[in-house]
């Protein structure tokens, strides 16, 4: 089957879709976003966190057909996402998202807001680099993805909202300490922007 | 496999009449495990995303209308003062992500005795919705559940919504698992106090093959708490009727033991858990309910 949906702002068409195809697939395997990973496939893990309609869900869990004519965040789009966010959605003159329906399309540099190539990173991307939170990288995407979630609703989280936000998010690497580091550091910053 | 697209709960129901095979989707967070793990393979799936009736609530009289869809972020949120057995045990379910697609629906659709909706769904009182092209039929939730993982709803029928009573008291709900979040009950256990009828009533997860009422600790309970006028003294509850209690509970229960727990291990917590709810909403209900004069 096809399926339309909007992937980070921009208009997608995938084709030959498997009826019973998660959308973590057609992401990484047909639109080539690899930024969600693919971990468990069940629910657990949280590496293939996207937002669905703005809400954090497993892409794992939803059926590709699911998504026809709704829009996905990938954490490719979180950074412009994030941008937008921050200023407002024309007042800082962004959007040339151009609306490249080429199948084809390929990333291209310097900047791409679809693939997020080139673009700057977004605040919290910023914050896991600069306090050590990256290790394997493995599971960052989905972090990413969540935690950027929770602080556009809680500004100002408590350690234990922190915990809670990302409970579905598994890190084998760090012990977690570095990312609860990271998202207390990307909320303090995000404070003194204000 | 087909992929069926129904706009609305009319065209959902005509799919589901012709193709009673088909294997309805909500939230997804059981029927995608099964798929990505290739232990289904359903001919139609039937996607209820688009059915926008099935994310809402109406909150009535004596109780609340809850759409199947419903996700259990909506209900821990929203859901709270009405529905509080609920609405804990839903913030029990796995992770936000989980929380955020899966709903009651869904869970009385697998009918696991480890679902954390229904021990809160038999303490507070509640009917299945159940509908077909062949008409309504609200089963009561103690009908509802006939096997392992096997409910009442026939071939062609889908779950419109789910009506639980109000909360006319205190409500807890306590789940035992090796964590906090993401974890499947190794046993839990529901509990709500009915001053209006002057009744508690009880569910048990993952305890028996299905979910289940301790009614004989129940009718112990009720009896007991009648006969010593607590319901209007607003004394504590005697620790030799809080133990009985705890007891009739534990036996209520037929477990297994598997990989998450062996028999004897549920059957000890089941009456901990017991025990403590009780405990717990019984204080807050002497704390707050009985000051309110609501019993005078
Ligand atoms: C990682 C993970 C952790 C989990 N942890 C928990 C937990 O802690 N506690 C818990 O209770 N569950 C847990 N679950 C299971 C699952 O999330 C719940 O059972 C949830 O309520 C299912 O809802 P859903 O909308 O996603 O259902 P779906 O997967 O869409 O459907 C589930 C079943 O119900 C049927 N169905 C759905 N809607 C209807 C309808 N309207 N009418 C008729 N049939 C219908 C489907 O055909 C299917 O058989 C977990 C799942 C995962 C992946
Ligand atoms: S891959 Fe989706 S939760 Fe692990
Ligand atoms: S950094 Fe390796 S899994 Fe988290």
């Amino acid at each position: 089957m096809r399926v339309n949906f909007t992937v980070n702002g921009r208009p997608q068409e995938a084709d030959d879709v498997w009826e019973g195809e998660s959308l973590l697939y057609v992401l990484r395997e047909r639109l080539g976003l690899p930024g969600s990973k693919n971990a468990c496939e069940q629910g657990e893990c949280g590496s293939c966190t996207v937002r669905l309609d703005g809400v954090p869900v497993c892409s794992c869990l939803v059926a590709a057909g699911q998504v026809e004519g709704r829009e996905v965040v990938t954490v490719e789009g979180l950074a412009e996402y994030a941008r937008q966010r921050a200023c407002g959605t024309d007042a800082c003159g962004m959007s040339h998202v151009t609306r490249d329906t080429s199948k084809n399309w390929q990333p291209k540099p310097p900047s791409d807001s679809h693939t997020g190539e080139g673009t700057e990173l977004s605040p919290i991307q910023q914050a896991f680099i600069d306090a050590g939170a990256v290790q394997c990288g493995f599971c960052t995407p989905g972090l990413l993805v969540a935690a950027d979630e929770m602080l556009e609703h809680n500004p100002n989280p408590t350690d234990a909202d922190i915990r809670e936000a990302l409970s579905g998010n598994l890190c084998r690497c760090t012990g977690y300490e570095k990312i609860m580091d990271a998202v207390r550091l990307a909320a303090a910053r995000q404070g003194e922007a204000v | 496999m087909d992929f069926l697209r129904p706009a609305s709960w009319e065209e959902a129901l005509a799919a589901k009449a012709e193709h009673p095979t088909a294997v309805p989707i909500a939230g997804g967070t059981d029927v995608m495990v099964e798929i990505n793990f290739d232990h289904r393979r359903p001919e139609y799936l039937l996607d209820l995303n688009r059915i926008g009736d099935l994310y809402e609530w109406e909150t009535g009289e004596e109780s609340v209308r809850l759409g199947a869809s419903v996700p259990y972020t909506r209900i821990m949120e929203n859901l709270r003062a009405e529905l509080p057995g609920l609405a804990l045990a839903s913030h029990t379910v796995a992770s936000p992500q989980i929380r955020n697609r899966g709903g009651v629906g869904g869970n009385l659709g697998t009918a696991s005795p480890a679902g954390d909706a229904h021990p809160a769904l038999l303490a507070a009182g509640a009917e299945v919705e159940a509908e077909s092209v062949r008409g309504t039929r609200l089963i009561p939730i103690d009908d509802f559940y006939t096997g392992v993982k096997r409910n009442a709803l026939a071939p062609d029928e889908l779950i419109r919504a789910v009506h639980v009573q109000k909360a006319d008291g205190p409500q807890q709900y306590s789940k035992v698992g090796t964590r906090n979040a993401m974890v499947i009950a190794v046993c839990a256990f529901g509990l709500a106090l009915h001053p209006e009828t002057r009744t508690v009533r009880t569910g048990i997860g993952s305890a028996a093959p299905t979910p289940v009422r301790a009614k004989v600790a129940e009718d112990f309970l009720n009896a007991a708490l009648d006969e010593g006028g607590f319901w209007d003294n607003g004394k504590i509850i005697t620790p030799s009727v809080a133990k009985q209690f705890a007891d009739l509970c534990a036996a209520a229960c037929n477990p297994i033991d598997d990989v998450r727990g062996t028999a004897s291990y549920r059957r000890h917590a089941v009456g901990v858990m017991a025990r403590r709810t009780l405990t717990w909403t019984w204080e807050s209900y002497r704390g707050t309910t009985l000051q309110k004069g609501s019993v005078a």
